[in-house]
């Protein structure tokens, strides 16, 4: 099933991983040790997160280390921001016939 | 016209809501009519070009308003609004699911909520969009978009002939 992003960041250990990753790329196992978390705990919330695209994997050798997908942080504030529009446009809708309204009833 | 009429969004990403605030030049009780009347909803509750066409609403506790959006082209987006709470006049709150053209809901959808309350002759209205999800959003304005180029596009055309 895809992961929603909304549902991956609701997570604090989830947030609290990618604060780390942002700042530099991390194994599964050095998140593990940083957490204080078991390899499965962690497995888990690494494909959350790789499944929303929000970090991806980079082999290096015969090591995985996740990265920030800062590209689709930016998309979602993107989305958000015409959700925003959306609404801006409808109330100025609603501002005009609130106002007709009133002079109809004066 | 309303550059002294409050409006905030807010979106708090990690307990998955949204938050928006807007003030109205109205009293309270026009102003709940606006939002909980199915004539008066049809328009203003879609952003131009888009249309909102209501099929039926029963705004009742455990009624529903069952709409769609409609782009220029003609293409339909339905919705099932149903309502879980109602305090006439200050407040509401309804569970809001995308659906296909006959009524089937995809689930799952998301909590609103909304609250009136009157100042000086001004209604500010609150909103909260509870667990409202990203892929939700995306669908939501996938039918936007085509809307928003065209208004653009317009306006250039405009431009071109008033220069």
């Amino acid at each position: 099933m895809k992961q929603d992003i909304f549902h991956a960041i609701s997570d604090p250990t989830r947030r609290a991983i990618l604060t780390l990753i942002a700042i530099q790329a991390l194994t599964p196992n050095a998140m593990a040790e940083k957490f204080d978390m078991s390899r499965q705990a962690v497995s888990k919330h690494i494909k959350v997160l790789h499944q929303c695209e929000l970090i991806k994997p980079v082999q290096s050798g015969r090591e995985i280390y996740y990265h920030f997908n800062a590209i689709k942080m930016k998309e979602f504030d993107h989305w958000l921001a015409q959700f925003r529009q959306n609404w801006e446009t409808q109330f100025n809708q609603l501002d005009q016939l609130l106002s007709t309204i009133k002079e109809q009833q004066s | 016209m309303n550059n002294d009429l409050l409006f905030d969004f807010n979106v708090d990403k990690s307990a998955k809501t949204v938050y928006i605030t807007r003030e109205f030049n109205a009293g309270q009780s026009l102003v709940w009519e606006a939002f909980t009347k199915a004539e008066l909803l049809d328009q203003w509750g879609a952003p131009a070009p888009m249309r909102a066409k209501t099929r039926y609403m029963n705004f009742e506790v455990g009624g529903r308003r069952f709409y769609a959006m409609i782009n220029p082209e003609g293409q339909e987006r339905w919705s099932v609004q149903e309502y879980t709470s109602i305090t006439p006049k200050t407040n509401f709150k309804m569970y809001n699911t995308f659906a296909d053209e006959n009524e089937n809901r995809e689930m799952p959808g998301s909590e609103w909520e909304y609250n009136f309350s009157e100042q000086n002759g001004k209604t500010r209205v609150d909103i909260t969009i509870f667990n409202e999800s990203f892929e939700r959003l995306e669908k939501l304005l996938e039918g936007f978009k085509i809307g928003f180029t065209m208004t653009l596009e317009n306006l250039e055309e405009l431009l071109a002939t008033l220069s």
